[in-house]
């Protein structure tokens, strides 16, 4: 739950939003991910844990460098909550309806 | 309805219209054993405990899973102007009535034309948990019967047309 949670958090960030966008195209090193931002490269390893942490990135070992890379199926399942708290206000919104029309008629026969 | 998600701003917007007028979905919203009848998503049940809308009340209820279970819900009313909009600060409790914190911020607006009601709600949450929480709630087995539901309507429907 603690990590689910957590997904929400991490995404809610802009820079590690902006480190998402950048790594969706290609793995890349830290240090070539903190050089599209000015925050310091500590600034961005932390971001970079966080992530890890939330299992939205993953990390492979390339020689002596560090490659991230996104976990595109994480992504899809933040997007598939959204989707199911939508439905949660659809069928909230039907039973609005239905309950308005059970209203107009006992309206129109007072 | 039109369902948007601002993630950055951690903001949701919901707009829905409704074939009546005003004064009715100001009611719909507004007085509990009416809320009741359309709160929860079934198979869940709403049950208000207590509800006094004037600012400064709250409306405490329980949504209730089929098998009983109660998951309990503050919301406080923090702004009224009548058949207009009302604004509520809403978190999850237990059955004391003890907050679990953060909450969200309900921003509800309501406007007619000719006849049709137009009712926007933006819920900003201090934190996205509560969102997932939602979901956690089981919810998903509920949406998951709806849609069963949906089905086996649609299969008798054919099987009559057939």
């Amino acid at each position: 739950m603690d990590i689910r949670r957590d997904v929400f958090q991490a995404i809610a960030d802009p820079t590690r939003r902006a480190i998402i966008a950048l790594i969706a195209l290609q793995a890349m090193t830290p240090n070539a991910i903190a050089e599209h931002f000015d925050t310091s490269r500590q600034a961005v390893s932390k971001h970079l844990r966080i992530l890890t942490e939330c299992e939205l990135v993953t990390q492979e070992q390339k020689g002596r460098e560090i490659y991230y890379s996104l976990e595109v199926e994480k992504m899809k399942e933040i997007d598939e909550w959204l989707e199911q708290y939508r439905q949660i206000w659809q069928a909230r919104f039907d039973q609005l309806g239905e309950v308005l029309e059970i209203m107009k008629k006992k309206k129109s026969e007072e | 309805m039109e369902f948007v998600v601002d993630k950055a701003a951690k903001t949701v917007y919901i707009t829905a219209e409704f074939s009546a007028t005003c004064d009715l979905v100001w009611d719909a919203y507004t007085k509990p054993e009416l809320l009741d009848q359309w709160w929860a998503p079934k198979p869940f049940a709403s049950r208000t405990k207590v509800m006094d809308f004037k600012v400064g009340g709250r409306r405490f209820y329980a949504m209730v899973s089929p098998d009983g279970q109660e998951r309990w819900v503050v919301q406080k009313y923090t702004s009224i102007t009548p058949k207009t909009n009302f604004k509520l600060f809403n978190a999850f409790a237990d059955e004391d009535e003890n907050l679990e914190l953060p909450g969200s911020d309900w921003d509800l607006n309501f406007s007619e034309q000719n006849g049709t009601t137009k009712v926007t709600t933006t819920i900003y949450n201090e934190s996205l948990e509560r969102l997932e929480r939602m979901v956690e709630m089981g919810f998903k087995e509920g949406t998951a019967a709806q849609l069963d539901n949906l089905k086996d309507l649609l299969k008798s429907l054919k099987a009559g047309a057939a």
